[in-house]
């Protein structure tokens, strides 16, 4: 794609692409994380628009209609609320801490987004250690909140940190725990790589491509992983730290304006980047679900959709879990059913029955 | 100057910078979080030698989880700073001396003299090398049983933790998620049969 980029720019620079050509491949790059982030930032910005809608709907409502049709306009409305407001630091609060815990939050959340793949070759970093930089990565995720709860400089922040950091690093432990059966499944650590080797197999042969992704040969991980997303991203029915009707805002009650907001969207690029995850783990990536359909991006974007939609059906359907339950969840169920299943994948993988050759 | 050189210039200052500001630090949060930043500039340093698989290892393990147990453990803690530089001048002789025992190491290692570094070439990488993969194989064939050994001792050590840390006490109104699931309906309710008694005056 660079080279047809190249022709159509040199022509047009002229006698100035003398002074471009040794910045070309920053410039290159830079245009390509634009290219990413810029569809992501929009999905951002109308998830909770989406959310209001859809729960709202659930509950026989008719959420955000006021703001442009069907309230269409309603995320550029509180967008432009929140940033008129004023960014308030409470008095003896660690000053550069309280302001760099938001950008802690929302920052991992998009840098995970260049080693995800959006279809053959199509992906910012193709680096052999992706799901490796994926982990790592979204275990940075932790220091937004754990940084603002203490720079508040109040107790009930600070509680409310500890109890998502608590949360969000026990449920790491059985998403990565889960990631490493598709590791053994797929014979690499290159996401690309993991996309394709679902794409092979008996059912893919048939035509049935849906049939041979992850999902079904490792349903259980699937569902770990699933779960795992939910409760890494503190939503419902894991969202303890921003109860709505028991508690207060959790780690983010002293901040204000456009602060605030930074953790807002933290919480929805969470989202997006855990539904890729998902469906490029599981649900294989870009790839066509029947054989007479051909594989494009647009697949990866309707399973990251369907995900983001349960995301919001859980939110309406499941009361809040208890906290103490919460972590027997994380570590006496998923931790152990994965150790179990990474010995059950290494069999079945040995034996004479394996399906991933 | 090379780029790479330019980068690897950046990223060290950066590291001695918050090295420096862990121990010089007033508030201990501060000093770890410094730590946070030195550990970041040390990944990037080693992916600089191609080393990806052990710069990302060194955030996931040491930013990811390690100093995030610490900070929770130093934000809880009520730490005086003062009593704790109370013995400073006491103490300033042996910790000098150790001091000065490892920047002689460091200089006799760096210094490449005595390990003869300059004769050995740089490796010759291809392009496509995966330094991951090449770890995963030497781990899990030539090495397989010091690692396996490795991590054994390991898992010793958690079970160590456990028990160490592990206390069952009476007193507590703990609830058990397990016993609560377990609960039959004759558990809490019982019926009881009455004969009925009629309303006086009725129809």
């Amino acid at each position: 794609m660079e080279a047809q980029v190249l022709q159509f720019i040199q022509p047009l620079a002229g006698p100035l692409w003398g002074w471009v050509e040794p910045v070309w491949p920053l410039l290159w790059t830079l245009l390509k994380i634009v290219a990413i982030l810029a569809p992501v930032v929009a999905a951002v910005a109308y998830l909770p628009y989406f959310e209001r809608k859809v729960i709202a709907y659930m509950h026989v409502r008719i959420g955000p209609n006021r703001v442009g049709p069907f309230g269409l306009l309603q995320p550029i409305a509180d967008a432009l609320k929140l940033m008129f407001k004023e960014v308030i630091v409470p008095t003896k609060a660690s000053k550069a801490l309280y302001i760099l815990g938001p950008i802690m939050g929302l920052a991992p959340a998009l840098i995970a987004w260049a080693v995800i793949p959006f279809d053959t070759g199509l992906v910012l970093a193709n680096i052999d250690a992706g799901v490796l930089y994926l982990l790592a990565i979204s275990s940075i995720g932790v220091y937004g909140i754990i940084i603002s709860g203490w720079a508040s400089n109040s107790k009930y922040a600070f509680i409310g940190a500890m109890r998502a950091t608590a949360q969000m690093v026990s449920y790491e432990i059985s998403m990565g725990m889960a990631l490493i059966v598709v590791l053994m499944v797929s014979n690499s650590l290159n996401l690309s790589a993991i996309v394709m080797a679902q794409g092979k197999g008996t059912f893919a042969n048939m035509g049935l491509g849906l049939l041979s992704w992850n999902w079904l040969p490792l349903l259980p991980m699937f569902m770990v992983y699933l779960i795992s997303g939910v409760a890494e991203t503190n939503r419902a029915p894991f969202d303890v730290v921003e109860g709505e009707s028991e508690i207060v805002a959790g780690h983010m009650i002293e901040y204000s304006g456009m602060a605030f907001a930074l953790f807002f969207l933290a919480e929805y690029a969470n989202m997006i980047l855990i539904s890729a995850m998902v469906s490029i783990f599981f649900l294989g990536g870009w790839l066509s679900p029947v054989g007479f359909l051909p594989d494009s991006v647009w697949w990866l974007i309707a399973k990251i959709s369907v995900i983001l939609f349960l995301f919001l059906w859980f939110r309406a359907t499941f009361p809040r879990y208890r906290y103490d339950q919460i972590m027997r969840l994380g570590w006496k169920v998923f931790l152990p059913l994965c150790f179990l299943w990474i010995v059950v994948v290494g069999v079945w993988m040995m034996s004479p029955l394996n399906i991933w050759k | 100057m090379e780029f790479k050189t330019f980068v690897f210039y950046l990223l060290a200052t950066i590291m001695v910078l918050a090295a420096l500001r862990v121990i010089t630090a007033r508030n201990p949060v501060h000093a770890a979080l410094s730590l946070v930043l030195a550990f970041f500039n040390a990944a990037g340093i080693w992916l600089l030698l191609h080393a990806e698989f052990l710069a990302i290892a060194l955030i996931m393990i040491y930013v990811g989880a390690v100093m995030v147990l610490f900070l929770f453990v130093v934000m809880m803690l009520d730490i005086n700073i003062d009593r704790l530089r109370q013995g400073f001048w006491h103490y300033l002789p042996v910790g000098g001396l150790v001091g000065l025992l490892m920047v002689g190491e460091m200089s006799v290692v760096l210094g490449g003299n005595y390990f003869g570094l300059e004769s050995i070439a740089p490796p010759d990488i291809p392009g496509g090398f995966s330094n991951t993969k090449m770890l995963g194989r030497l781990l899990f064939t030539d090495y397989v049983y010091p690692f396996e050994l490795a991590s054994i001792v390991l898992l010793v050590g958690i079970i160590a933790a456990v028990m160490l840390t592990l206390r069952s006490r009476k007193d507590t109104k703990a609830m058990h998620p397990s016993d609560q699931l377990k609960v039959q309906r004759k558990d809490r309710i019982r019926i009881v049969s009455m004969p009925v008694e009629k309303k006086e005056g009725g129809e």
